[in-house]
């Protein structure tokens, strides 16, 4: 009877206890990389470097990607507001999704399966073939010199991305609202650029990207810095980046709207 | 620091003094000591999982002992703070077992890390050190390759090159047998001892190839089952009676350490009734 309690209280306890652990480690790590974030700051080209992997090779994905959301948002914007002979406010309608949900958090989702599980891959496999622990024993702090360049990285990259994406969307919607369905163009712009907040819109889309961008660097780089040293423990950890850092955009965006709704 | 302070034994640059580690709830070496002499090259042998890799690991300060301490140049690996345990490291190299070389740099880069790390040199004088290394483990001419385009041997000279990039005090040596062809195996054990002589240095070499070790090594130590079991120059591990250099230095299957991983006696287990 003892032993059968033993087991059940066991079977969630050490759960918990793994968990509880995980996140002070995380919580731990992530003061390490801010604490060691100074080579990243007098050595920019570290960063620069990491710029290119995490965001110019994100491009097209972003783009494209933006491009298409953008179009269906024309379409499917168009569709609705036609009905309420509203078809004007197409331009308002594309820029304001954008600018405020889908920009940043398409962004973020796309950003974290293209740039995230390479960051979390990249640096798991530099764990398991010892380059980490080798730089440990050359006197070099691979938190400082492979970490912090690579999250700073992700945190930069991720805002110019969320926003080269709304403005590709925009585009969609301007090539499918006004040139493919004929809206007009003059009315298409200047609702936009009257209704459109800098501080409200722009502003807010922006705080997210920056939230998502933080997140999902931090997220990136603890994952492969913990994961297990074999080819499975590095593809575990790579599916756990690109699993939480979605689940954690769209937590936070929740959050983040609230925070931002004005009132009814 | 300096690697001469007068508390520095004359004789030896590491001193293992009853060292216990556990790992989990496992005691992988139970209270060992020994000496490395300074300028010589010393062999760790054992078989897997016997502990060896630990020992190199406490030295360069990757791990604390449970027990007792180890200390290098006189002062105490684990007792350090970051600072200097990092101090101390830039006096050491360390050879990993399959070369642990930065896949995202040339082999170039890869033995200039260091020195663009740790030094304020003009980068012509920098290329110049590089080239000098590179040349010292006959690879001056793959310079520009990536370390994807290097075979296991000189994957592992180019991690040489890369280890003495700053002329270390002390050169650790993970495996550095492992998995080569017979030709890379005797290049890597010559230039071992020759940078050994040329640098001035200690070697601690880990290992369990018996016969390319014995031909260059200065000293011998036999860990079986966390604990030093023989020990001697190459000449009296030869000549050893002792059961476990007989069977390690023989390869025979089975002695002092078992063929059998410990089990229930074989009839139990084929006759007894399988467990529901």
């Amino acid at each position: 009877m003892l032993d059968w309690l033993e087991k059940r209280v066991r079977r969630i306890g050490e759960p918990v206890v793994n968990t509880m652990e995980k996140l002070g480690f995380g919580f731990r790590f992530m003061m390490a990389v801010l604490w060691h974030s100074g080579t990243s700051f007098r050595r920019p080209g570290l960063v620069i470097r990491e710029v290119f992997f995490t965001g110019v090779l994100s491009l097209v994905i972003i783009l494209v990607s933006g491009l298409f959301v953008g179009m269906v948002l024309g379409l499917q914007g168009y569709d609705t507001l036609v009905r309420f002979g509203a078809s004007e406010a197409l331009g308002v309608l594309v820029s304001l999704s954008l600018l405020r949900e889908l920009g940043p958090v398409v962004a973020g989702l796309l950003f974290a399966s293209r740039a995230g599980s390479a960051i979390t891959a990249e640096i798991g496999m530099m764990k398991a073939t010892e380059q980490l622990a080798a730089m440990e024993m050359m006197a070099v702090n691979p938190v400082a010199r492979v970490v912090a360049p690579r999250f700073w990285a992700g945190v930069l990259s991720m805002p110019i991305l969320a926003a080269l994406f709304s403005a590709m969307g925009i585009l969609g919607g301007y090539v499918v609202g006004v040139v493919l369905i004929g809206v007009d163009a003059g009315t298409f712009w200047s609702q936009m650029q009257a209704q459109v907040d800098l501080f409200n819109d722009v502003g807010n889309g922006l705080v997210k990207s920056v939230v998502f961008g933080v997140a999902v660097s931090i997220i990136a780089v603890f994952e492969g810095f913990d994961a297990p040293p074999t080819a499975e423990g590095v593809s575990g950890a790579t599916t756990r980046t690109v699993v939480t850092s979605s689940l954690v955009i769209l937590g936070l965006d929740f959050i983040l709207t609230a925070f931002m709704f004005r009132g009814i | 620091m300096p690697l001469s302070s007068p508390d520095v034994p004359a004789d030896s640059l590491v001193d293992i003094d009853n060292v216990t580690f556990s790992y989990d709830r496992r005691t992988i070496l139970k209270g060992i000591s020994l000496k490395i002499p300074k300028g010589k090259v010393v062999a760790i042998m054992g078989g897997s999982g016997c502990g060896k890799t630990t020992l190199l690991r406490l030295i360069g300060g990757q791990i604390k002992p449970s027990k007792g301490e180890v200390r290098v140049a006189g002062r105490v690996v684990h007792e350090l703070d970051s600072d200097g345990l990092y101090h101390l490291r830039r006096k050491m190299g360390m050879l990993f077992q399959f070369g642990a070389l930065f896949t995202d740099m040339s082999v170039f880069d890869n033995v200039a890390f260091q020195m663009r790390e740790h030094t304020e040199l003009p980068e012509s004088m920098i290329r110049d050190l590089v080239l000098m290394k590179l040349n010292a483990v006959g690879l001056r001419g793959a310079a520009k390759l990536m370390p994807s385009e290097l075979s296991g041997g000189m994957a592992r000279r180019v991690a040489l090159a890369r280890a003495i990039a700053l002329d270390p005090v002390l050169m650790l040596y993970d495996e550095p047998f492992a998995g080569l062809d017979p030709i890379s195996l005797g290049v890597i054990g010559k230039l071992i001892r020759d940078l050994n002589d040329a640098l001035g240095a200690t070697s601690i070499m880990v290992t369990h190839s018996v016969q390319e070790s014995l031909r260059i090594v200065d000293y011998v130590y036999f860990v079986s089952e966390g604990k030093i079991v023989a020990e001697g120059t190459p000449a009296e591990i030869t000549a050893s009676a002792e059961p476990y250099v007989h069977q390690f230095v023989d390869g025979l299957p089975d002695g002092p350490v078992p063929f059998q991983y410990p089990a229930k006696p074989y009839t139990d287990e084929l006759m007894g009734v399988r467990r529901a």
